[in-house]
Parts: structure tokens; C-alpha cells; sequence
């Protein structure tokens, strides 16, 4: 069975709690909070005005650069302000906020559950649909989809890789679209190869959701050019590199984007959103999100409309449990720990995890045995003791020469080290000292 | 809502740990333990039984007393250094030499660098090769397996295999072939030796295990055991079976305790694949060319030591890169 080459780790998947829960739509927030940076790139720039009204799908700022997003209205109501709120982290971001009045959809978008499977439209025409509905990565990233369409020059896709991995432990919401809305998912990637002009697709998916394989398959058999493959467990699979390895064997090489071997990327759940985008012209306004954890009362799949508060939707699962120690967006490897749960979902918000205080807390790091398991675990081929050492005595430039900057801190090194030692902490510190030095070695020598 | 805790990810572990590691090793080596306790009897529960309080002794007192910190012999590496430190002493050994090895070993091998995780050397071999060069009688005094007949200290005494091997190969001498066990004798451990390298089978079924658990990989022991038997097949004296001649070669000494138990110390070893190998590879040659040439009838304490002084060296061999292209 297929998988990536280098390293990897096997934590338990934890998927039972929320697994095969139906997607179930979030009630509307009386007020919704839109945060204008829901994507990697510059923040979009707002294009409404306080006291005016807004419906569903109705722009609220535009794409504020090349690698940026459109932001629509989630909501219908009136703009009450447009100022910065804080996420869970204390970081400010801005945002329009939005009294909900209603639920009165703009103009345009077709909200029939009617499937529309013609796919005669032109690339170009599909391109721009997806950029003017805000389609960015729901994988995690966040990267605005239009730019991965288009190509920088000389460079030529030759397969849409469809992530279906979901490697991150508890979170099933790509599981669950893929068997509620595989039909859709399936058009969505034949829209793709159209944009692309390609011939080929490969889903990955995991062998521990063999129903989505199963049923992915059935639908691929009826497809031209899109393939199934049933991926080994391990994690992290569902990172951009380590997938289009275990899918077509091809390494992307440090510091290159996919591109560069002919791969796409794309996770399942973008791919719905530019199914919705294109066939729908439905702006990306919602969200699936998985809210779970061993002590949650009603662990599932939630249908969010972006701009709810989180409190709300975890109040639909429950409630916060009371052992709670710990509330992570996004999974146990590489989501991050909260400190409230006040911040509106968005475009990021993948999943909610609540761990139980037991679970909470790490335990004290020993030295370090040199055992060498973080050098196997490291999917990337790097040193995570070595980096980490050099981290901790500032050693900068030898950081850059063992190639700290292709880390993808996706967690292996910690999860497997016997010591407990904190190596992706320093890692990451001496990631951000480096990629500071390159960019000012790079700012220097254009100067020049 | 109360206080949340917040740390970066990631928020799951394996569950691994130092002292899981260690225990594992140790119940690796109980079969081997098993089998010496039914051939020396009652020196080899007493040897180890020294040994190990020593050990951990030392290290609690070091701790406590010299470097003034929390001492940690709760993570079991001390019980394991001196298990391995008994392993490789003859059953018979007195007390007090025992407990002198130990001191040694947690001592100079391991607090003395800064304890777990900071010292070059093996520290059980290091203990080891100190009381050889100290006591060369007493540790090379080896008893006959007896079982529980013999008593701990006066035990009959004889040459181990290893002796009449070096017979063979140095002095031409033929006849001391018929002197060697054969070899299923051999396999099972029915031969003079140290304390807990005399039962190839029981090794061989514990450094198995430590594969399949995933405490150890295979390229150490297999560099280490393929380069003997190779050097072995290559140099067998004229008018000897090289096929008997080899696997005796590799059944006899500490070839098996070394090449599955010694070599494979985490702290000791190196990190990657391709440095492992040529860490066995090493290990092998230099405990070959002792046995063959050297003036003592074993090497692999030597071999293992030498070559753990190349580690540092070794760790610089870069794991292959994501995406790196074959040059």
C-alpha cells in the first residue's frame, strides 16, 4: 500500500467520537464577527461601510493583493462596525462586525440541494469564479485556491492530487463530506482539471475511512482520469509534500512548491467550495467543523457559518466538558491550544478539540539519550535533536545549513521523543531567527 | 470558564519514555540472565544482584552528593548498566571487585560526563575494561557451567572457547580444535564465559525481541555480526572446517551480548542508518583482528569502545533530506 518514504509517526487516530455523525448546520449567531485575514497573503480590504445592510454572499472586502481573498457576508443584517477583534491567541485582526437580521440570501447564488454536473465552462471563467467566491485551502493553510491554478510561467501542472488524508488525529469533517457530498467533491475535481488543463486526478485517503474510499471509488470508476488511492496510515500524511509522494512518488525538492513536479493540491472540503463556487456561485461563507474530544457530549460534524462565535457552536455539541484541560483548533498534532473559545469561527477554524486535563499538560523533559527516534521520525530528513540543540545555544547559521527551513512543524519529533525533550519548540524559535536572516540577506542583496 | 492550559503543539505523545526503553532492554536480556543462573548457579544471582545495587547506588550518592541534583535512577538506566556490567563479569568474581567495577562504571563512565545521555563511553564497558586491566586474573578466571553445584567464589575453574580459538588461529595449533564445544553446545551455552554471554540462543532471542519492539534497528548487530563472520570465512586456518570455524566465531565471547546488547546503547551510538553500519562494521573488524592477531583471546569490549569514540564523527553523516536528489 502506498505511503511517503521518510519518517512518520503512528498516534492513535481517536476518530470514533465523531466519526459517521451526520453534518449538522449551526444555528445563526445574533451577531457575527468577520475577520477580514481568513487566509494566508494580505488581509482583504472592506468595502462596506457601518450601517449598511448586507445579505448572504454579499462582498464585504476584496482581495487585498495577488495572494489574498475575498471576504463574503455569512450573514444578512446590518454592519455595525468595522474594527479589529482578538482571536484566541491575543493577536488583533480586523473584522466587520455584523447585527443579524434574517437570513436573506444575495441575488445569484442557487441554494437548490440540486447537483449540477455540466462542466462546460471555460478555465478561465472557472479561475475567476473561484477567486471572486474567496476559495482559499480548508486543509489548514488557508492559501488562497486561484493562485495554485495559476501556474507561474514555464511551469506546467500534470495531476490535481484531492487531499482526503485528514492524518490529523479526532478530526472528521473531511471524512464526513466526502460521504455526504462525494458526488460533489467528484465534479468540483473534474472543474479543476478543466482549469488546469489536465487529464489526471489522485484522492488520497487513508485506510482508516475505508466507507469514504469505498464510495470515492464508485464515483471515480464513472469519472475520466480520477483515480482512488487507498493510503497506509501515518502521519503526516496529509502534509503537501508527504502526500504527493505516497501519491505519485515524487519528491518535491527544499524550498520548491508542488508545482515544480507537476502536482496540484487541493484538500476535499476546498474542493467542495469550488464545487459550490463555480456551479453554485455560492462564496465560501461556511464551513464544516469537527467538534470532539473523549469527554464531549455531542461529538460531530457542524456545519458553521463563518463569523459565529465558537462558544455557540461547542453549546450545540454540549458544552465545554468539565474535565477540560485543554481546547485545541484543529487536531493534537499541529492545531494550537486556546485560551478562549470567544473568536468567531472562519476560513481556519477546522475543528475543535477538547482534551481532558490529564491529557493537558506535558511531562518534564529528561536529557536527551540520544536514541535517534526523531531523526526517523522527521518526514522532512532533518536532525530535530540536532536543530534543536543548535536552537538552544543560537546557533543560527549552522540551523540554515542543516536545512532547518524545510521543517513543516508538523510535530513528529516531539511526539516520538522518549525524553519528552521540547525540540519542536526551539525548532520552531530557530526557524523564525533564520527565516529572519534570509529575508534580510535577501532584502540586502536587492538593495544592492 | 477556568483557566485553560496553552502550550504549542504537538498535543499528543506516543507515550514512549527513558525508563520504558530501558525496562524493555532489560526484560530483553532475562532470558540470557535465566540461562546463566541455571549454569553458574548462585554467583550469577549474586554477581548481578551486586552489580545492580551498586550501580544505582553510585549514581544516587553522585547525584546527590557530588552534582547536588534530583537524582534519576528512577528512569532504570543504572539498573540496566549494571545488569549489562554483570553480563560481561565471570560469576565467580569476589564482591568487593564487583562493587569496584560498578563505581567505575556509573562513576567515571557516566556521572562523571554529566550523567544519562552525556557520556561517550559504554559505561558497563568501561567498568569492565577497568577491572580487566586491574584484576586480570580474577576476570579472566572464568568458572565451569555447573548449575547450582558449583559454589560462588571457589567454582571449578577453566579456559573459555575463546582460549583454544586463539590457540588455533595464532598458534597454528589443530589439536585445540577437538577442545572447542560443539556447536550446538555452544549455541545453547553450555561453555565457559562471563557471566551472561555464554547463551547465544537466549541473546539472540532478546536482541530479536528489542527489533520487533522497536527499541533497537538491525544495523547495528547484523553490520557487526555479518563483518565477523565475513573476516572469519576469510581467515580461517588452513585445515579447519571455516563454516564450524565461523560460527564458533560467532557463538563464543561476547560477539552476541555485544553485537545486540553493548553496541546498541542509545547514548553510545550513533543516530542515523548509514552511520550505524559502518559502526558495526568498525566494531567487527576491530574484534576480529584482536582475536585473530591481538595478544587477548576477546576483543569486543575494546571494539566497542574504540569505535564509540568515533560516534560524534558518525552522527555527522547526514540522514537522506526529503526531496534530496541522488547525486
Amino acid at each position: 500500500m502506498n505511503t511517503f518514504h521518510i519518517g512518520g509517526v503512528h498516534p492513535n487516530d481517536n476518530k470514533r467520537y465523531s466519526a459517521h455523525q451526520p453534518i449538522i448546520e449551526c444555528p445563526l449567531p445574533q451577531k457575527a464577527i468577520v475577520p477580514l485575514a481568513q487566509h494566508i497573503g494580505a488581509p482583504a480590504q472592506p468595502v462596506v461601510e457601518k450601517g449598511q445592510k448586507v445579505k448572504v454572499g454579499d462582498l464585504l472586502a476584496k482581495a487585498g493583493g495577488f495572494v489574498s481573498a475575498n471576504v463574503h457576508s455569512p450573514v444578512s443584517g446590518t454592519v455595525t462596525k468595522i474594527d479589529t477583534t482578538t482571536d484566541a491567541w491575543g493577536m488583533k485582526m480586523p473584522a466587520v462586525f455584523i447585527d443579524v437580521e434574517g437570513d436573506e440570501w444575495a441575488e445569484g447564488i442557487d441554494r437548490t440541494p440540486e447537483i449540477i454536473r455540466s462542466c462546460e465552462i471555460d478555465p478561465k471563467e472557472i479561475i475567476d469564479r473561484i477567486a471572486a467566491a474567496g476559495v482559499v485551502g480548508l486543509g489548514g493553510a488557508c492559501f488562497p485556491t486561484q493562485v495554485k491554478l495559476l501556474p507561474p510561467p514555464g511551469k506546467k501542472a500534470e495531476v490535481l492530487i484531492v487531499n482526503g488524508v485528514e492524518c490529523e488525529p479526532y478530526l472528521t469533517c473531511d471524512h464526513q463530506l466526502m460521504l455526504e457530498h462525494g458526488e460533489e467533491i467528484m465534479i468540483g475535481i473534474q472543474l479543476l482539471m478543466r482549469a488546469l488543463g489536465i487529464q489526471r486526478a489522485i484522492i488520497g485517503i487513508e485506510k482508516n475511512k475505508p466507507d469514504a474510499i469505498a464510495h470515492m471509488q464508485e464515483l471515480a470508476s464513472r469519472t475520466l482520469g480520477v483515480e482512488v488511492k487507498a493510503l497506509k496510515m501515518k502521519y503526516p500524511q496529509g502534509g503537501e509534500k508527504q502526500l504527493i509522494d505516497a501519491c505519485i512518488g515524487r519528491q518535491v525538492p527544499s524550498g520548491a512548491l508542488p508545482i515544480e513536479v507537476g502536482a496540484v493540491v487541493d484538500n476535499v472540503a476546498t474542493i467542495y467550495a469550488v464545487y459550490e463556487a463555480v456551479q453554485k456561485h455560492k462564496p465560501l461563507v461556511s464551513r464544516v467543523m469537527t467538534i470532539t474530544g473523549k469527554s464531549v457530549q455531542k461529538p460531530g460534524n457542524y456545519m458553521v457559518r463563518f463569523g459565529t462565535p465558537l462558544s455557540e457552536v461547542v453549546e450545540l455539541a454540549g458544552g465545554v466538558p468539565e474535565d477540560t484541560g485543554k481546547i485545541i483548533g484543529g487536531g493534537p498534532m499541529m492545531g494550537r491550544a486556546m485560551n478562549n473559545i470567544d473568536m468567531p469561527a472562519h476560513k481556519r477554524t477546522s475543528g475543535l478539540l477538547f482534551l481532558p486535563e490529564a491529557e493537558s499538560r506535558r511531562i518534564e523533559p529528561e536529557n536527551c539519550i540520544r536514541c535517534g527516534k526523531c531523526v526517523s521520525a522527521c518526514p522532512m530528513g532533518l536532525e530535530p535533536y540536532l536543530l534543536s540543540k543548535q536552537a538552544e545555544l543560537q546557533m543560527w547559521e549552522d540551523m540554515e545549513k542543516h536545512d532547518v527551513m524545510d521543517c513543516i512543524d508538523c510535530g513528529c519529533c516531539l511526539f516520538t521523543c522518549p525524553s519528552h525533550r521540547p525540540l519542536l519548540d526551539y525548532i520552531r524559535m530557530g526557524k523564525g531567527k533564520v527565516g529572519g536572516i534570509i529575508r534580510a540577506r535577501q532584502a540586502a542583496a536587492q538593495k544592492k | 470558564m477556568k483557566n485553560l492550559i496553552v502550550a504549542p503543539a504537538p498535543h499528543a505523545h506516543s507515550g514512549d519514555s527513558v525508563r520504558k526503553n530501558m525496562l524493555l532492554v532489560i526484560v530483553a536480556l532475562l532470558p540470557a540472565y535465566l540461562v546463566s543462573v541455571l549454569m553458574f548457579g548462585w554467583g550469577a544471582l549474586i554477581t548481578a544482584l551486586i552489580s545492580i545495587v551498586a550501580c544505582m547506588g553510585a549514581e544516587w550518592l553522585i547525584a546527590k552528593f557530588v552534582l547536588k541534583e534530583q537524582p534519576t535512577i528512577g528512569d532504570c538506566s543504572a539498573l540496566l548498566t549494571g545488569l549489562l556490567l554483570a553480563f560481561n563479569l565471570p560469576s565467580n568474581l569476589p564482591w568487593w571487585i564487583v562493587v569496584i567495577g560498578a563505581v567505575v562504571a556509573i562513576g567515571v563512565g557516566k556521572m562523571s560526563f554529566g550523567g544519562l545521555g552525556q557520556n561517550p563511553f559504554n559505561p558497563a564497558l568501561v567498568g569492565r575494561v577497568f577491572l580487566l586491566i586491574s584484576f586480570p586474573v580474577q576476570m579472566t578466571t572464568w568458572p565451569r557451567p555447573l548449575g547450582f553445584s558449583g559454589a560462588y567464589v571457589d567454582a571449578e575453574t577453566g579456559a573459555t572457547p575463546l582460549y583454544y580459538l586463539k590457540q588455533v588461529t595464532k598458534h597454528s595449533d589443530l589439536a585445540a580444535m577437538e577442545k572447542l564445544p560443539q556447536l550446538w553446545d555452544a549455541f545453547i551455552g553450555m561453555m565457559g564465559g562471563s557471566l551472561g554471554e555464554v547463551c547465544a540462543l537466549a541473546l539472540l532471542v532478546g536482541g530479536l525481541f528489542l527489533i520487533c519492539a522497536r527499541v533497537i534497528t538491525w544495523h547495528i548487530p547484523v553490520s557487526i555480526l555479518a563483518t565477523m563472520a565475513v573476516f572469519a570465512l576469510l581467515t580461517t586456518p588452513e585445515g579447519v572446517c571455516p563454516w564450524n570455524y565461523t560460527a564458533l566465531t560467532l557463538l563464543t565471547g561476547g560477539a552476541m551480548l555485544g553485537a545486540f546488547f553493548m553496541a546498541t546503547d542509545y547514548v553510545t551510538s550513533p543516530m542515523v542508518g548509514w552511520g550505524k553500519i559502518i559502526f558495526g562494521v568498525g566494531i567487527g573488524l576491530i574484534v576480529m583482528v584482536i582475536r585473530t592477531w591481538g595478544a587477548y583471546p576477546e576483543g569486543m569490549s575494546f571494539a566497542i569502545l574504540i569505535m564509540n569514540a568515533t560516534v560524534p564523527l558518525l552522527n555527522k553523516i547526514r540522514p537522506k533530506r526529503f526531496g534530496e536528489k541522488k547525486k
